[in-house]
């Protein structure tokens, strides 16, 4: 099957007052058409840069895309035109953020919001993109759409702003749905609506999406595949299912093992990982994850392991060598 | 809205009772103010002046003959210049004073606005540093600097444009630049910073991200709301070029408001400081009150009277 | 690929690899180090320190005194005997700057001064206070602010010079400066306490049974030395612009003192024949008001690099 976005060998870095920062060391993955796939990861690890990347948002200066290829439709994003890339936004391509309250405009209507990549991308007159608001407004769930239409953005809820920005996102009919940690600045009973409604929208519209969150529960209901992201590398990717319930990579065992349950026993000590994120000021020649790892080995002090078992873990345990070990756990 | 008028209305009164009632303390109270000190005025005036304010009378009936008058909107006569009241003066030199005055904050608005706009846009670039440079000038060099720099050369060195007074166009232009420099430099850099913060906000990711061409991103979605502290400055804008005014108008001779109450403290003529500076305050209340109505016509989140809401 | 065995061995503990983290630093250093990134506000720290080491030894050093007229020398251009020439009255006009100084710079300091002592007082105890008496303190700051203060100031000087003595121009205003300088701070010190203290350090200090007066002062207005400090150095060319102002209209000090504002004053009717009268003067003004801005400027920048603009 035709992947809908192949990214490969992607390397974004950024300069800042100490130095350069590389955000994105080599990163490769593809999307079908149709697919969600999640990114995971830790604040900082690069996952929003990635999404920007696809999107050609990193603004430059201080960001600077340094290598790879990021190919939609068989066509090489990375060297398009601003101008092809701007046909692109909003209309194949959509986006979704992560606080609807910064993202919206506060100074515009929602009407104005909403229908302008409508006017753009599409040509539809005034009417005609006011009415296709209403449509899209019934589809994500907002009631009254006439009336809300009129109002500003100061005058939604979280819950409702976010639904805006999946409605705004969605007016062109994209292929591709990005969305930007969509759910973390809202509310937990709110959450789980909008990864409904995100569900929603896959199954009717049949749109592929990349969900961005370092959130690993809100993606068991909705992803068919996960990449989990360290320090600007994908570390361990596989379907729901290989990486939720048999991982292979230390840190996604530690991720997971962190996460508290309801069945715990009472006085039961939380597991996190300690120690911190690496600089990403550094070139980085060995595996970034070593220090706070449980399972390091004399040879992960020497040399960056490269990715086993068809592209799908980067760790110097899945080595034929190296001694065998499974993480397993009962994750519902 | 109606409720908000009322509220601004009484403290409009409130502020402008305090500052009538501290000026009449200042001028009949306190020794050594101006109706103690009869001593070198001449019979016919100081005469006037008991009749006027009616100085034999008790000082409460004073206050009330005072805020009798002043309701009626009679600011008294002139302390030095016989048979003309302060209310004469002010109809006789604002006009001028407005006139400079209008166009001083149109050069501020109409340069200050785009050569913010443009150096944010080109942050870090030489169109940047050349807005920031000439603005850090124009913010320390005094009016009187500017405006003697510019007679010295241009009327003087070059004799392009005349020295002083007023009757042409062309004699408004050096005056209304003096006016306008500082609330000029001082625009463009709130434009600047005020541009730069819009830019670097989270809605105009998404302006991109819908793939909308730049101009309708910059105007549309950034400009409005970089505009909004501008609007907000228009207030002290207002006050600034009214008190600019009392240095330019008297470097260049204009025959304005403000050279008039420089002259008159000069003179003591205190009658006229104090009714002057009622009428100065009085057109900033107004003023002030014109820039929060149009204030809560460009930001929505601005309820007449509500709680601004803090994004 | 076949590596020795040996490198598979397990880690006996955890590598803590102290170099892959980078090292933190203090808020002081963080913003000493921008300053210091900054050359316009270094230049200007280095010009106002040269400034005022002039302004204090320079008039002991100067063969002229500011009032010693000399009129076979008058409105002479500069020369190696006056270096900036000398005034319709004769006098060294380089010393008369030199006076000025000191005069510009002591309003100066008095202003900010007074913005530190009474505006970050008032403010704070009105932000921390809250409710009625935040209210009546505020309302009182918003009725001032109802009349710019050059008014206030004009008004106070044309009432003090009345009831003083000649000479006590500078005293004058010194106080007529106070009255109104310290406003602005008060706003900005009541804005920053209103939303600190809400945060939890308040209510953990509180909780322990610090009285307020040393939560006030220990732990709320250390937290807003930042804006106090650019508010309090900003104040500095806003006095002697403003005494400028006041001298150039002859409300300043009085002859044979030399303020800045009143040379420039005095040069403006022989502008035509005599422009370094006014040069001068308007230069040392112009440069210390330069140098002071941004200096303040670099210090809000450096301090809190989320105001930069």
């Amino acid at each position: 099957m035709e992947h809908l976005l192949q990214v490969s060998d992607l390397e974004v870095q950024f300069g800042t007052y100490a130095g350069v920062v590389k955000a994105v060391r080599g990163v490769d993955f593809q999307i079908c058409p149709g697919e969600v796939v999640a990114i995971v990861g830790e604040s900082g690890c690069g996952k929003s840069v990635t999404a920007q990347a696809i999107m050609r948002l990193i603004p430059s200066p201080p960001g600077k895309v340094t290598g790879g290829s990021i190919l939609f439709n068989g066509q090489d994003l990375l060297k398009k035109s601003e101008r092809q890339m701007r046909k692109i936004r909003g209309n194949t391509i959509g986006m979704i953020f992560q606080d609807p309250m910064t993202f919206l405009n506060p100074v515009l209507s929602i009407s104005t919001q909403v229908t302008e990549n409508l006017r753009l991308h599409k040509g539809m007159s005034v009417q005609q993109a006011r009415e296709r608001a209403v449509e899209l407004f019934n589809l994500v769930g907002i009631p009254e759409p006439e009336i809300r239409l009129k109002q500003y953005p100061h005058q939604f809820s979280g819950g409702m702003r976010q639904r805006v920005m999946i409605a705004m996102a969605l007016a062109c009919d994209p292929k591709l749905l990005i969305a930007d940690e969509p759910t973390t600045a809202l509310d937990v009973t709110i959450q789980a609506q909008i990864m409904e409604l995100l569900k929603e929208i896959k199954d009717r519209l049949d749109t592929a999406i990349i969900l961005i969150t370092h959130d690993l529960g809100v993606v068991a209901g909705i992803a068919d595949r996960i990449l989990v992201m360290y320090a600007g590398q994908i570390i361990e990717s596989g379907t729901v299912d290989e990486v939720l319930k048999t991982p292979s990579h230390p840190y996604t065992w530690g991720l997971l093992k962190s996460i508290p349950r309801l069945d715990m026993a009472k006085g039961q000590k939380l597991s996190p990982i300690w120690g911190q994120p690496p600089d990403l000021l550094q070139q980085l020649a060995i595996c970034p994850f070593l220090p706070r790892c449980d399972f390091a080995m004399e040879i992960c002090t020497q040399k960056m392991p490269s990715t086993y078992e068809g592209s799908k873990v980067k760790c110097w345990l899945k080595h034929p060598q190296a001694p065998q070990i499974h993480f397993s756990r009962e994750v519902s | 809205m109606l409720n908000y008028l009322l509220r601004r209305f009484f403290s409009v009164i409130l502020a402008l009772w305090i500052v009538v009632t501290v000026t009449f303390v200042f001028m009949h109270i306190i020794p050594g103010g101006p109706f103690q000190r009869e001593k070198a005025l001449p019979p016919a005036i100081k005469a006037n002046i008991e009749a006027r304010y009616k100085l034999d009378q008790p000082l409460h009936a004073q206050y009330l003959d005072y805020l009798g008058h002043l309701v009626r909107g009679d600011l008294g006569p002139s302390f030095k210049y016989r048979g003309r009241s302060v209310n004469d003066i002010i109809k006789e030199r604002f006009p001028v004073s407005a006139q400079l005055g209008a166009t001083a904050i149109l050069i501020a608005l109409l340069v200050g606005v785009p050569a913010g706009i443009l150096a944010a846009l080109k942050q870090n670039k030489i169109p940047d540093y050349a807005v920031m440079f000439f603005s850090t000038i124009g913010i320390a060099m005094p009016s009187f600097v500017v405006g003697t720099t510019l007679m010295y050369f241009l009327a003087y060195k070059w004799g392009l444009l005349p020295a002083a007074m007023w009757g042409s166009y062309k004699h408004m232009i050096m005056p209304a630049i003096a006016l306008a420099g500082l609330p000029m430099a001082f625009i463009a850099r709130l434009t600047r910073s005020s541009m730069l913060d819009v830019l670097n906000q989270d809605y105009m990711k998404t302006a991109v991200a819908k793939g909308l061409p730049q101009m309708r991103v910059l105007w549309v979605h950034g400009v409005k709301n970089a505009l909004i502290p501008v609007i907000t400055y228009l207030g002290p804008l207002v006050a600034g070029v009214l008190t600019g005014s009392f240095i330019v108008e008297n470097i260049f001779a204009v025959p304005g408001l403000g050279k008039h109450f420089v002259t008159s403290i000069y003179n003591r003529d205190y009658t006229v400081i104090l009714g002057v500076t009622i009428f100065y305050c009085v057109l900033l209340i107004l003023a002030n009150l014109l820039v929060d109505l149009a204030y809560t016509l460009i930001d929505p989140r601005i309820k007449l009277g509500g709680r601004k809401e803090l994004v | 690929m076949q590596l020795s065995t040996g490198l598979f061995k397990p880690l006996p503990q955890k590598v803590i690899q102290a170099d892959l983290v980078r090292p933190s630093t203090t808020y002081w250093q963080d913003a000493w180090r921008r300053l210091k990134q900054n050359p316009v506000a270094m230049v200007s720290l280095v010009l106002i320190v040269l400034i005022i080491l002039v302004a204090i030894i320079g008039p002991l050093l100067s063969p002229y005194s500011y009032s010693e007229q000399d009129f076979i020398r008058k409105n002479q251009g500069p020369s190696a005997a006056h270096w900036f020439g000398t005034d319709g009255l004769g006098r060294d006009l380089f010393t008369r700057i030199l006076y000025g100084a000191r005069i510009s710079l002591s309003i100066g300091f008095v202003a900010s001064l007074v913005t530190l002592g009474v505006g970050v007082l008032y403010g704070g105890i009105s932000g921390f206070a809250g409710g009625r008496v935040d209210n009546i303190m505020m309302r009182f700051v918003d009725i001032m602010y109802s009349i710019p203060f050059l008014l206030w100031v004009i008004l106070m000087m044309v009432y003090l010079k009345e009831k003083l003595p000649e000479n006590a121009g500078l005293i004058s205003m010194y106080f007529a400066l106070g009255l109104v300088f310290w406003l602005p701070m008060a706003r900005i010190v009541r804005g920053q306490i209103l939303s600190l203290k809400e945060q939890e350090f308040v209510l953990a200090a509180h909780t322990i049974g610090a009285p307020k007066g040393r939560i006030l002062l220990r732990h709320l207005i250390p937290n807003c030395v930042g804006p106090i400090i650019v508010t309090a150095t900003l104040a500095i060319p806003e006095a002697i612009f403003t005494e400028a102002f006041l001298s150039f209209v002859g409300l300043g000090v009085s002859a044979p003192r030399a303020s800045w504002g009143m040379l420039a004053s005095d040069a403006l009717t022989s502008l035509k024949s005599y422009p370094h009268l006014l040069f001068f003067p308007a230069a040392a003004i112009c440069i210390t008001l330069l140098a002071f801005n941004f200096l303040g400027d670099g210090l809000r920048d450096a301090l809190d690099p989320k105001m930069r603009k």
